[in-house]
């Protein structure tokens, strides 16, 4: 879109294809739209009566579908260029974008920090939109109240000395969105050269084998550094949730599903356990007795089952009706969980269930209450997983869900059976969430409240955290979120933890949807969808109002 | 006592029940018309305009026991206020930070309900770290007798206040929908966005008023619901999921359907509560869900939030 | 002149759909848009309407940049635009299809309620049907009741005889000309090009997203490549 005014007379001159007619270079932000959202800021709506300086075709002006000029505060770094392309200044090709730009040229443009800039009105409310996080945020790690006095604690917050040190944050991540372009390209060229070596290493094809190697030498050496307490929590917490995270990443990440019971399956695999493994786990078992290493497979095939039952009646149907479902099936097995007491034993859960053994001739061994032992076999089932899922991922069965992903009706037209398909990829989570159901119940106790939808959401967290489609980023996103949620374990009640990582979906999906560890293809597909070619999930398409 | 005997009961108590789902399942249906995007995070929107309309109430409550005559007519009229007040603030808080930098981006589809979900934890939560997570319960505002008795059955004041403002509400709606020029820019916009933009629609505001008149909605349901039932800092999944259910079950998007699906859920709630045990009354909700989305994916009366008004 | 389009190009993404298109329609003139499918002959009309951003370039009406108006607000500065594939509501009715049409202005309701009836005595008979019912004739006849509801200065009108009988098209391609005779500027987007060469003024053809030709209608169908490519002569007939 062209800046309001220009050189050109009000009627340009009659005839189509007048032969070097200037070009305006195009800015990054709608001055029609109200405002910028949280965190943006509007370039276009900043000096309506300035003339831009002409520069002829060619300017590397951001792409149409970039209207929204939001994310400029912590934009994904190709698309970093929504707030800065507008400066005269940046003539650079796309693809360095954001290293190129820097210098104005005086006459043209203000700098950002003029006050004259610095106080336009988009800016200002910007500036009060920060103001209004910090004191959210003085909120949420403030006091906590009760229903006697429902503000109490809010206002309490709001009105503590601390509050200055949160207004103080508030006005340094403003002037750090405002100044922004620069403070980015400065960012991205002191960046490049750590950057740079994993990039080139993603950037080979078959994968960046020397990079890897390193992360795994990490992951075997690091629990040796940390605490019991700490190791128990990279069992329980980030093994686990980094084996679901794995398995959901499938559905969400591969077929573009949302499966918001993805615990239910967990659960599963956990019942399944205590039942086929143990006589007094539960007031009901199998008649026989199995060491848990055997009922991995019928947790997988149980878990498989239940979800095709579950799915297959929902997949036909539009993709959100599935999240729905999921999540009233979570709840579901929760409740049955709770209430069924000749079952499932109710409240009180399993207690006995056997660890996990091998007794084969020369190899005696059980897996005891020491997390170490554990934590390595956790970490084998998933270097395994993650290698069995790439191969799935490029198989033909994982380009038809990229194809699903992006456009199902092209999908289903050239053959690609969709239906069955997504059944697949929503069978195989189940799969995994089961598996680690029975990993789970043989490493420790369980009652129906570790079955909590809260932990479903979780695993979505992590997912969405380390980034959808993405193997090492959804391991990535379990070990920074439980490595947080560990270090908030005695500074905040652990309810209170999801208030963190509410906010922290809001704000990845909101400035990097693409995650931590984005997976190229999903990242390209993401672009590309929101510049209204294609599409990036199997959910139909985009809602009014998106438009491109 | 046999099913019979209490049948008229329990349908009194059933409808009672559903035409609060209804009044919820509205929200469901209005962004899902506009949008075509479930709002996940629209039981959230009830919680807090549930709280809003019970503090407020029991801030004005006097403190010589049960209030009777006009006080109580003032009492719920202040819940209602504040209460679907809290529900559209909360609703349009809710759109412009987690659906409406999602829209000007126009991410994908899945970005949408993972934003949603994220800011449905993060309310839940916070509002249990600022109201506690106990239960809260509502004084009594009036006296709660017997009004009438049909058919054996015994009609509270309290149902009958419920039904009744809820009822008026969803006629209002209804009208609202039907016969402004506001119900005929959301109509329009649901049917076709695009073309709504060229008749001169502002799409962005008709998306922004949908939301807060959702959130009234929400809101007020929450007070009401707030007086048989208990507020609570999780107290939205429930009926969330049960409205959504309602919502489909009338047909999702159409308004009429909305409402007619309550009503039945409420009805089929109530009956199979009694018929099995009470504690399964949420598994009949979410089985009512998913024999729909088998048999009947397009609800009773359809999809399309034209068709109805 | 009344719009006027400079240098317009319009991305989709790394996709260029318009490059650098000009494009003038005066007061009271019509104008067609030729060109085969993806040429960017609907791209070009959404462009004005706003509907899609142009990465460079610029739109103007009455010599004003369209580029800060909201693309709502355009009906409010006189242009109708009567999307392709019609795109009436399918479930409001007739008559509510075209209040929609003035949903900006409702003064003049009544009044225009009868000149669009007087235009498609048609839509008087289906008052109360659902729009989704109608025949795709029937459906054209709304979109442009519809258009007109806004009293329009311009309207585009974007493939009007797409899929329809060739009795309706006549019936349609008189009305535009009626419309035109009120003084109504027309910007008119067809793959029909010998219809609609001949109720326009002056024609423009497009391909692959540029202005490959422009002149006055005589010309362009006495012109030898229009011939051959648009109107089927000389060769065997393009669809």
């Amino acid at each position: 879109m062209t800046g309001p005014s220009g050189p050109s007379g009000p009627s340009g001159p009659s005839g189509p294809g007048i032969p070097g007619q200037p070009t305006f270079p195009s800015r990054g932000g709608t001055g029609a739209g109200p405002g910028p959202g949280p965190g943006g800021v509007d370039p276009g709506a900043l000096d309506p009566g300035e003339t831009l300086a002409l520069t002829t075709r060619g300017t590397a002006g951001p792409s149409p579908s970039r209207r929204a000029s939001l994310g400029s505060g912590d934009a994904p770094s190709s698309d970093s260029a929504t707030g800065q392309a507008g400066s005269p200044g940046s003539v650079g090709s796309a693809g360095s974008v954001g290293v190129t730009s820097g210098g104005w040229e005086p006459g043209n443009r203000r700098p950002p920090w003029h006050p004259a800039e610095l106080f336009s009105p988009a800016r200002l409310r910007l500036l009060g939109v920060m103001v209004l996080v910090g004191l959210l945020a003085a909120v949420v790690t403030g006091r906590t109240g009760n229903s006697d006095k429902p503000l109490q604690a809010a206002w309490d917050s709001i009105v503590d000395p601390r509050i200055v040190l949160f207004l103080v944050l508030a006005v340094a991540l403003w002037l750090v969105v405002v100044l922004g372009g620069e403070l980015r390209a400065l960012v991205t060229r002191l960046a490049t050269p750590v950057r740079a070596p994993f990039a080139t290493a993603y950037g080979r094809r078959g994968g960046p084998i020397g990079l890897n190697l390193v992360l795994l030498a990490v992951a075997i050496i690091a629990p040796l550094l940390f605490s019991t307490a700490a190791q128990q929590s990279m069992v329980n917490d980030i093994g686990i949730y980094a084996l679901l995270a794995l398995g959901l990443n499938v559905v969400v990440g591969y077929a573009g599903l949302l499966d918001l019971g993805y615990i239910a399956f967990f659960a599963i695999g956990a019942y399944a356990t205590a039942y086929f493994s143990s006589q007094t786990a539960m007031p009901w078992h199998a008649p026989f007795t199995l060491n848990p290493f055997f009922v991995f497979p019928i947790a997988l095939i149980l878990a498989g089952l239940a979800g095709v039952i579950l799915g297959a009646p929902t997949l036909r149907l539009r993709g959100d009706y599935l999240a729905i479902v999921t999540l009233g099936f979570g709840e579901i097995i929760q409740i049955v969980a709770n209430n069924a007491d000749s079952i499932t034993n109710g409240a009180r859960g399993a207690f006995g269930v056997p660890h996990l053994s091998i007794h084969l001739p020369g190899i005696d061994y059980t897996w005891g209450i020491e997390p170490l032992p554990y934590y390595y076999l956790l970490l084998a089932i998933i270097v395994l997983v993650m290698i069995a899922f790439g191969r799935l991922e490029r198989s033909r069965i994982g380009r038809s869900w990229a194809a699903i992903r992006e456009d199902e009706i092209a999908a289903e037209a050239t053959g690609v059976a969709t239906l069955r398909l997504k059944l697949l990829a929503f069978a195989i989570g189940a799969s995994v969430s089961g598996f680690a159901g029975v990993l789970f119940a043989s490493k420790q106790f369980f009652n129906p409240q570790s079955f909590s939808l809260q932990a479903s959401f979780f695993v979505v967290a992590v997912v969405i955290f380390g980034g959808l489609g993405s193997r090492l980023g959804v391991v990535v996103g379990a070990v920074v979120l439980q490595g947080l949620a560990f270090y908030l374990r005695d500074k905040v009640q652990p309810a209170d933890r999801y208030i963190y990582f509410g906010a922290v979906i809001v704000v990845m999906m909101i400035f990097r949807p693409q995650g931590l560890v984005p997976s190229r293809r999903r990242r390209r597909e993401i672009e590309l969808s929101e510049a209204g070619i294609g599409g990036a999930d199997a959910l139909g398409p985009a809602p009014t109002g998106a438009r491109p | 006592m046999g099913f019979f005997d209490q049948f008229w009961q329990l349908t009194i108590d059933g409808l009672m029940v559903g035409s609060l789902y209804a009044v919820i399942a509205l929200g469901y249906t209005l962004v899902y018309g506009v949008l075509q995007l479930i709002n996940f995070a629209h039981s959230e929107v009830f919680m807090l305009g549930s709280f809003g309309g019970l503090f407020a109430a029991r801030a004005l409550l006097p403190d010589h026991g049960v209030p009777g005559g006009f006080e109580s007519v003032c009492l719920v009229a202040v819940g209602l206020g504040v209460g679907a007040a809290c529900g559209a603030l909360a609703a349009f808080t809710l759109e412009r930070v987690a659906y409406r930098p999602l829209r000007r981006r126009a991410a994908p589809r899945l970005a949408y309900l993972i934003s949603a979900i994220g800011a449905s934890l993060f309310a839940v939560n916070l509002a249990g770290k600022e109201f506690g997570r106990q239960n809260v319960d509502l004084p009594d505002l009036f006296h709660n007798g017997t009004v009438f008795t049909i058919f054996g059955a015994q009609v509270s004041t309290q149902s009958l206040v419920i039904f009744g403002v809820a009822i008026a509400m969803l006629i209002g709606l209804d009208r609202l929908v039907a016969g402004t020029r506001l119900g005929q820019g959301i109509r329009a916009v649901a049917q076709d966005a695009d073309t709504a933009v060229l008749m001169g629609v502002n799409v962005e505001r008709i998306i922004i008023v949908t939301f807060i008149v959702g959130g009234l909605l929400a809101g007020a349901g929450g007070f009401l619901y707030a007086m048989t039932f208990n507020a609570s800092y999780n107290m939205g999944f429930v009926p969330g999921v049960k409205a959504f259910t309602a919502a489909v079950l009338g047909g999702i998007g159409n308004v009429r359907g909305a409402m007619l699906g309550g009503l039945l859920l409420g009805l089929v709630e109530s009956y199979g509560g009694y018929l099995f045990q009470a504690s399964y009354k949420d598994v009949i909700a979410f089985l009512v869900l998913v024999a729909i989305l088998m048999i009947r994916p397009s609800g009773l009366l359809g999809e399309r939030l034209g068709r109805a008004a | 002149m009344l719009l006027t389009l400079s240098d317009v190009e319009v991305a989709y993404g790394a996709v260029t759909a318009l490059r650098g298109v000009n494009l003038q329609v005066d007061e009271g003139e019509i104008v067609t848009l030729l060109g085969a499918n993806g040429a960017g002959k609907t791209t070009t009309l959404r462009t004005i309407s706003g509907l899609l951003r142009p990465r460079s370039g610029e739109v103007r009406l009455d010599g004003r940049p369209l580029s800060t108006i909201p693309p709502h607000d355009l009906v409010a500065l006189g242009v109708s635009h009567v999307p392709e594939g019609r795109r009436v509501f399918p479930s409001m009715s007739v008559r509510e299809n075209l209040l929609m049409g003035a949903y900006r202005e409702r003064r003049h309701v009544r009044e225009d309620l009868d000149r669009v009836f007087a235009l498609f005595p048609r839509l008087q008979e289906r008052i109360g049907q659902a729009g989704g019912t109608l025949s795709g004739g029937e459906q054209q006849m709304l979109a442009i009741g519809r258009a007109l509801m806004s009293r329009p200065r311009l309207v585009l009108l974007d493939e009007p005889s797409m899929g329809l009988a060739p009795m309706v098209v006549r019936t349609i391609f008189e009305v535009i000309a009626e419309i035109n005779r009120d003084g109504v500027a027309v910007l008119l987007v067809e793959q029909n090009a010998a219809s609609a060469l001949r109720i326009a003024g002056r024609g423009y053809v497009l391909e692959t997203g540029e202005v490959v030709l422009a002149n006055t209608a005589a010309d362009l169908l006495a012109d030898d490549r229009v011939r051959q490519a648009y109107l089927g002569e000389d060769l065997t007939p393009t669809s």
